[in-house]
């Protein structure tokens, strides 16, 4: 697994939740209020929605276009509705957050930060 | 001939170990202690007791020296180890002592973490670790004066309470929004936070330290914000490390800690390590339940045993007399798991229990703590809890013979037992009454005994005392709760808000015993509004809980892309606008402009990153937000009226721009739509809108409560009016009732048809003092509201909402099934 830092806990806010640009798509990295950070692709299962824009609510974010519920822990549509968004693996090291990807082309994986 | 035992450390961890060692092989060892201190064994966990002065060292002394005496111990006081040969078999004090061993046991504990700020060495900083550490902050204290408490986790808060009761102004400052955010969620750190304010000890949360200040010795606090504390004294408590050194010089295998296996050995076969010092599968302990664990499992194994240590499950208790907190093993949230939400208002009691798989994996609780030994150790024995789920929460002394029939509760309570403790109700007051009145609506039983009346917690209590004494003949629930947190319906929120004054959302949470922890993406939004609403001055508004386009001030579309409506006061523009329009347009490629329904221009399609600059772009001729993404004032739509058309009968246009001046910026529970049309050809179609005006020859009708969307509703006539100055104040008046008096996400028809037209026009047009103070009121939370959001974001406010992350030039691959979950590692 590769871990790519992405930037610090700091920079997002509690109940909130920021996005990666990748050239695959955007990547949405959610904290909670008691401070877990999960990372899921910016994509809702129903219609494909930023969920990075939504209102984040204890392990869970609601869908800003159709209010779907989405599990952060799970990745998986709760309630009635069925999907499953991919998931990304997170890792706090002294406020610094790291995401683990499977492939990482070598020759470009060089990252910025943007904020 | 024994075995020669040396150990490095004499606190908690070693001393319980020694004593379960002794109690299994009492001769089997030669032991020596070297203790860095120069003290015998004391209980380090009632530091606190001792710096509040309620305790003596004296009183926390484990072992006394006759203890090492009795038992054979050769213990080296005031001698820290400097150097062990793994090669030679031998440890070196400070002062040269040499001890040979056949097992060595590293038991150095922790050091505080100071942090890395100038003036850390200043005298009058000092950490909060052992007795030394008391005695200094003791001497300072009995001089008075002012102290920072760096770190509100439990030991700096313990210390600044312990400062505080010794007669010194402490301010504690902490890094996270939540004090201990590693024992507590957020609910409990708020209740904590407010009940240490309540004492008089300042709290200032998302501190960062920025430097000690002063010459010769402390003298304040420098934050990176530019705040300036003063200060005679600083604990730094902001975290502990273990104290690796020694192992690390030896060449032991060090991670965070010491490693050791389920042995507590380390990479040398000859060489154990306990206690804080020690790092078992990833995780170091600070707490001295583990710890205790450790020990015995070691002293097992120093005995020719096989125990083995597995990690444990924690939880924490925060000594600072009068407040009553208790935490154990996880309490987050996750998909898995379910939550069992016990809010006591009146008594100021808060208790979370975390279940999954049928099983308590965690809890919090705060105000009422007895059960805290019992659900922990229904957590650690990960016992099936099925059973007494219902009433788990109430503790053990509910276990056992619960009721099937939730009125059967009820029926059981002897006739004086109190229902509602705000107004002294008692059970055969309220079964009386209704019996004599002939009550059948909870409203009734309200107006009659009082009941339910204040706080409304005992509601569920009234309705199955209504429903046993009724049988159908009442139909309970029949006010929908706002959401799954709560059974309270809006207008009882909204109530209480009022009559409770509560002014944050974690407030209204607690008060009102919120079932979830941090309510969902309904409940949030709503509460927001209603605080801001009902305390324009006071209340912090809570971005994270308004929707995106509120929170992005524009509208999000399908794409994910935003939309932007800038203000066309009356739906009147310029060619100088038209211009900068048109320019922006160009200049960042917006794919659509689109004419509104409400007389102004949408730039459809702008990526969220260009959003600020967009705004700085049309800021510059003057245009401001249109809040076309708000539940707040949007349009006033407008026809020409008496300036040119030859129908019009007064200045439509202007009197409609005049109204969005006035009226712009405000939050409403949903959104509002106004109209004013010239004559009564209507062709602003005022009767249509939430507020309308139609001008006649005489002056303005003022229309109300239309709708042309989901459903369509023509107008109802409030009154008609001479002047433009009565018509605003009949139309502000209206509106700041709405917005006291609305459900979130109620339309203004909506609203009207609940509360009905005589109470509005009752209120609005026939009591002018009471029209004059809906009017001020509304004028007084404008001076709050009316700051142009875009210019603010132009201005770099809020950056991090505009800006990514980051930015990946790479394409990494997802990895195959992956488990995304991470928690907040280190101190």
């Amino acid at each position: 697994m590769h871990w790519l830092p992405v930037g610090f806990l700091k920079d997002i806010p509690q109940r909130g939740a920021r996005c990666i640009r990748t050239p695959r798509g955007r990547i949405a990295v959610f904290r909670t209020a008691d401070d877990h950070v999960f990372a899921l692709e910016d994509r809702c299962p129903h219609r494909g929605g930023p969920l990075s824009q939504g209102i984040v609510h204890g392990h869970a974010v609601t869908c800003p276009l159709h209010n779907w519920v989405i599990g952060l822990e799970s990745g998986e549509a709760l309630g009635a509705d069925e999907g499953k968004v991919q998931q990304y693996p997170v890792r706090i090291e002294d406020g610094a957050l790291l995401v683990g990807f499977g492939q990482v082309d070598a020759e470009t994986s060089q990252e910025t930060f943007a904020a | 001939m024994s075995e020669r035992l040396v150990i490095v450390g004499n606190g908690m961890a070693p001393g319980r170990m020694l004593e379960r060692l002794f109690e299994q092989e009492p001769d089997r060892y030669e032991v020596c202690i070297f203790n860095a201190e120069p003290r015998v064994n004391y209980d380090r966990i009632m530091l606190s007791p001792v710096l509040a002065g309620e305790k003596a060292y004296e009183d926390i002394i484990i072992h006394g020296l006759s203890w090492y005496e009795e038992h054979n111990v050769r213990l080296h006081r005031g001698e820290p180890v400097v150097s062990v040969d793994r090669e030679a078999g031998t440890v070196t004090s400070a002062s040269g002592i040499i001890e040979p061993y056949d097992k060595l046991v590293i038991a150095t504990g922790s050091s505080p973490f100071v942090l890395p700020v100038p003036g850390k060495n200043l005298p009058g900083v000092v950490t909060y670790r052992d007795l030394d550490d008391v005695d200094a902050m003791l001497a300072a204290a009995g001089e008075g004066g002012r102290a920072v408490v760096i770190g509100g986790g439990l030991l700096g808060l313990e210390a600044a309470a312990g400062l505080h009761a010794q007669g010194m102004h402490v301010t504690v400052l902490h890094l996270m929004p939540t004090l201990m955010e590693r024992q507590l969620d957020s609910a409990a750190g708020f209740l904590l936070e407010r009940s240490i304010r309540e004492r008089g000890i300042d709290i200032i949360t998302e501190a960062q330290t920025q430097a000690v200040l002063g010459t010769e010795c402390v003298e304040g606090v420098l934050l990176a914000d530019g705040t300036r504390l003063d200060a005679d004294l600083v604990v730094m408590a902001a975290g502990i490390r273990p104290a690796t050194g020694l192992a690390e010089a030896a060449g032991l295998d060090i991670a965070r800690g010491i490693c050791v296996d389920d042995a507590m050995c380390t990479s040398d076969p000859a060489i154990y390590a306990l206690g804080e010092c020690a790092e078992h599968r990833g995780i170091c302990y600070g707490l001295v339940a583990p710890l205790y664990e450790m020990a015995t499992v070691l002293a097992d194994r120093l005995a020719g045993g096989s125990a083995c240590y597995a990690g444990s499950v924690t939880a924490t208790k925060l000594k600072v007399t009068g407040i009553d907190l208790y935490s154990a093993g996880d309490f987050a949230d996750g998909a898995q798991r379910e939550e069992i939400v016990l809010r006591d208002a009146s008594a100021g009691v808060y208790k979370r229990l975390v279940v999954e798989d049928d099983r308590l994996v965690g809890a919090v609780l705060y105000g009422e703590t007895a059960d805290g030994p019992w659900f922990f150790d229904l957590i650690r024995r990960g016992e099936d809890i099925s059973a007494m789920r219902e009433t788990l929460v109430f503790g053990q002394a509910y276990q056992g013979g619960a009721f099937e029939d939730p009125t059967a509760a009820v029926a059981a309570l002897p006739d004086d037992a109190e229902i509602c403790g705000c107004n002294g109700v008692c059970k055969s007051r309220i079964v009386n009454t209704i019996l004599e009145k002939g009550l059948t609506t909870l409203d009734g039983v309200r107006a009659h005994t009082k009941a339910s009346s204040s706080c409304g917690t005992c509601t569920g209590l009234v309705e199955q005392l209504m429903t046993l004494t009724l049988g159908d003949g009442y139909q309970a629930g029949q006010v929908a709760g706002m959401c799954g947190c709560t059974d309270l319906g809006h207008d009882e929120v909204r109530r209480l808000i009022q009559a409770k004054a509560l002014k944050s959302v974690p407030e209204v949470m607690q008060a009102l015993e919120w079932r979830s922890s941090c309510g969902c993406a309904k409940c949030r939004p709503a509460l927001n509004y209603y605080l801001i609403c009902d305390w324009p001055d006071e209340y912090a508004d809570d971005y994270q809980s308004r929707f995106i386009n509120e929170r992005a001030h524009a509208n999000i579309q399908k794409d994910g892309t935003f939309s932007v409506v800038p203000r066309m006061w009356g739906g009147v523009t310029s060619s100088k606008e038209l211009r900068a329009i048109a320019d922006v347009v160009d200049q960042f490629e917006i794919p659509t402009v689109k004419v509104t329904g409400g007389q102004r221009i949408d730039l459809l399609g702008i990526q969220k990153e260009d959003l600020p600059a967009v705004w700085a772009e049309l800021g510059k001729v003057g245009f401001v937000s249109g809040h076309a993404y708000a539940k707040g004032l949007r349009t006033v739509k407008t026809c020409v009226g008496s300036d040119w058309c030859r129908f019009g009968t007064q200045d439509s246009t202007g009197f409609g721009a005049r109204i969005e001046h006035f009226m712009w910026g405000s939050w409403t529970p949903h959104k509002v739509k106004m109209a004013v049309s010239g004559c009564p050809r209507n062709c602003a179609e005022a009767t249509c809108k939430d507020v309308g005006v139609v001008c006649i020859d005489s002056g303005f009708e003022i229309h109300y409560a239309g709708a042309a969307g989901l459903e369509i509703r023509g107008t109802e006539v409030l009154t008609t009016v001479a002047t433009e100055d009565e018509a605003l104040e009949h139309i502000v008046a209206l509106v700041q009732m709405y917005r006291e008096q609305g459900h979130y996400l109620e339309r203004i028809y909506k609203w009207a048809k609940r509360v009905g037209s005589e109470t509005i026009i009752a209120q609005i047009v026939d009591d002018a003092e009471r029209r004059r103070h809906y009017f001020d009121r509304f004028v007084f939370s404008q001076r709050f509201a009316q700051v142009d959001p875009w210019s603010e974001r132009a201005a770099g406010r809020s950056h991090q909402e505009f800006t990514p992350l980051a930015t990946l030039r790479a394409a990494p691959q997802p990895v195959p099934a992956p488990r995304a979950r991470a928690a907040v590692a280190g101190a």
